[in-house]
């Protein structure tokens, strides 16, 4: 299958690039983030894969399921030869689709006892990365 | 009263952008009546304790947007103001006496609250200097306590869940919250269960009968010369 | 030995006051002990975790500002004694009260509009620590010369989670194999053991609203660490305590042979072994109850 890096592609490699503040170009498929990651299996795509679809400007990331996983543990960005920060790029593409109110939470569909037994912290650290 | 002319007596304000020249010393509500404007909606108590009336406005030369009763306000030079008679907000069905004060239950029944970003928008917007911001998060640690305390004067005017950017609705949560407090948190006057008792043993059944069969001339002497106690 | 009293500001934090009361209680107690005042600050908000990633984001900075120039408001004596430090103790407020000291310090951009929209001067700020940076600087040395109930029997895997160790610029000690947990339990007398998992994440705030991938995520840490002959886990984070303690409940559904295990705050097994009193303990609210485990061991 060839890719080719239309300008529509490039416009969204630019736009992660400036949202996440990480320059993507540098990695070279180690895939030591994907070992690291601890959702790695249950990703419809790898970590290491996500990177290299940025470099090559694949906008249908932003409607992959793995960027709703990641919890931001950093384990990869702790491991990555060359300190990127995958995370960031994650929060990138979730922000993408939160800025247009494509959320992946409803707090509608939570029953009011585990309302009532989570520490708060769950409920806001959870509607800070999956709702807009 | 003196009306010598003089243009200082009367400001420009803009009311749903259109120009109108009103006395100076009127309250917003009456500006608007003065210009013409019949209030169906968005007007109550006239007193500035229904909160039908919120107002939020603009005045020249100043980019901060400010809230206000129009009740209660005086107009100023330059003022751009509107109307908002009400705020969609949805309040949570509960059944106060089926529900139990614990920690996370104004959680429970509004859990945007957790969307809170300590932005202050909401304290802003109040029309009576109210310490939003500082309830909605004592909501969020179930200080029921704090957000009785803080919330007291609220009258649910709708204003900070206009403006809140977490789409929360801040008096809702207040309520739910003082009448938790109110009906398990707060003790009860010892002198309110000693006047009850009082009553029900009929220590006050004589007095009530004699006022019943007086003439309505005694009882307005009896009501105007009634002691006082402070 | 007499510990000279020493004053630090501290930051509870929602969990704290809620479901992790035992955390605080005991938290307060130890530290009193070891001759540390802690003053709650005043008025303080909810952290704003977690620390928001985006470049162009502010919004998401003000809650973890509006607590750092409270520096503003408090005693300024008690200010300059401690050294201008806030102290924290859940992980994930520390992370995220940390992260944003350090963004706002280094953007300037960012900076000025905050501090110009909540109408507040940029200086002074709180110098955000955890406790646990805090008990390294005392020594281990001086908390061990105020055992009077060494932990015996207590075979502990200390669980790190995400918050404390990543990213480096705030990390307080080595992420891939850090101590600061086990020098501590070592010293209360208790017996550590090792894990592969240790450092990994627990699920996060997915025990919300994707409970079964919590659930697996700290599955693999429960069952390693009792594989490694570990009977009890200590942690420093409220929401990693409740995964790990909570989920047990759906984690023996799942895995009919799985047993319990239950689950501490590193303060708590302080407290335990200064032989302070049960209420400053706090150990009633977990699902895995703590108590059978003490009694056996007689502490």
């Amino acid at each position: 299958m060839a890719i080719e890096l239309t300008s529509d592609a490039k416009h969204f490699r630019d736009k992660i690039a400036i949202l996440s503040g990480e320059d993507v170009s540098i990695c070279y498929q180690c895939g030591e983030c994907s070992a690291s990651c601890p959702y790695a299996s249950e990703m419809d795509l790898l970590p290491s894969t996500v990177i290299r679809l940025i470099q090559l400007g694949q906008k249908e990331l932003i409607n992959s399921q793995c960027i709703w996983l990641c919890s931001t543990c950093l384990s990869c960005f702790a491991r990555c030869p060359q300190s990127i920060d995958i995370a960031k790029v994650m929060e990138a593409l979730r922000q993408l689709n939160l800025r247009k109110q494509k959320y992946n939470m409803d707090l509608g569909k939570i029953s009011s006892e585990d309302l009532n037994r989570l520490p708060q912290v769950a409920l806001i650290a959870s509607l800070r990365k999956l709702s807009g | 009263m003196q009306n010598n002319g003089s243009e200082k007596t009367k400001v420009k304000v803009y009311i749903l952008g259109k120009e109108y020249e009103v006395p100076s010393s009127l309250t917003i509500m009456k500006a608007m009546e003065y210009a013409g404007y019949r209030f169906v909606r968005g007007c109550g108590c006239r007193a500035g304790f229904c909160g039908a009336c919120a107002t939020l406005y603009r005045t020249q030369g100043d980019h901060k947007l400010k809230a206000a009763l129009a009740c209660q306000k005086t107009v100023e030079e330059g003022m751009y103001l509107t109307q908002i008679p009400f705020a969609p907000a949805e309040k949570s069905k509960y059944e106060l006496r089926e529900l139990k004060p614990s920690p996370n239950i104004l959680i429970q029944h509004y859990p945007e609250i957790a969307k809170c970003l300590s932005c202050n928008t909401c304290s802003k917007a109040c029309p009576q200097d109210l310490d939003v911001m500082d309830y909605v998060q004592a909501a969020l640690r179930g200080d029921l306590e704090k957000v009785t305390k803080l919330s007291f004067d609220c009258l649910s005017c709708g204003l900070c869940a206009i403006r809140c950017p977490a789409e929360i609705v801040p008096y809702n949560v207040a309520l739910l919250a003082r009448r938790l407090y109110g009906r398990y948190l707060l003790k009860a006057a010892p002198e309110v269960e000693d006047r009850i008792s009082e009553i029900k043993e009929g220590k006050f059944n004589e007095e009530i009968s004699e006022l019943m069969q007086m003439n309505l001339d005694d009882l307005k002497k009896q009501y105007n010369e009634r002691e006082i106690l402070i | 030995m007499m510990v000279s009293k020493m004053k630090l500001f501290m930051f509870p934090g929602c969990a704290l006051k809620t479901t992790a009361l035992g955390f605080e209680a005991s938290a307060l107690s130890s530290a009193s002990c070891l001759g540390i005042e802690l003053i709650e600050l005043p008025n303080w908000n909810c952290c704003g975790t977690v620390h928001s990633l985006s470049t162009d984001d502010v919004m998401h900075h003000l809650a973890p500002l509006r607590n750092l120039l409270k520096a503003q408001e408090v005693d300024h004596d008690t200010f300059f004694e401690s050294n201008g430090k806030l102290v924290t103790f859940c992980s994930l407020c520390f992370n995220t009260l940390k992260r944003s000291s350090i963004l706002i310090r280094e953007n300037t951009d960012k900076r000025n509009i905050i501090t110009s929209f909540i109408e507040k001067e940029e200086y002074p700020q709180f110098e955000v620590s955890n406790f646990l940076e805090i008990l390294r600087e005392i020594g281990y040395d001086t908390i061990k010369n105020k055992v009077k109930k060494p932990l015996k029997g207590l075979t502990i895997l200390p669980y790190y989670g995400c918050m404390l160790l990543r990213p480096k610029e705030i990390g307080i000690d080595d992420p891939e194999n850090p101590q600061v947990l086990e020098d501590l339990l070592t010293a209360l007398g208790a017996d550590i053991v090792d894990s592969p998992y240790k450092t990994k994440c627990c699920g996060s705030y997915h025990t919300v609203a994707n409970k079964r991938l919590a659930m697996n995520l700290s599955y693999k840490i429960l069952n390693n660490s009792e594989n490694n002959g570990a009977n009890a886990i200590v942690t420093s984070c409220p929401l990693c305590a409740f995964n790990l303690d909570n989920l047990q409940k759906e984690i023996t559904q799942v895995h009919p042979s799985f047993r319990k295990i239950p689950i501490f705050y590193y303060t708590q097994l302080m407290a335990l072994s200064f032989d302070l009193e049960d209420e400053s303990l706090g150990l009633s609210s977990n699902y895995v109850d703590q108590k059978p485990l003490l009694n056996k061991l007689g502490l």
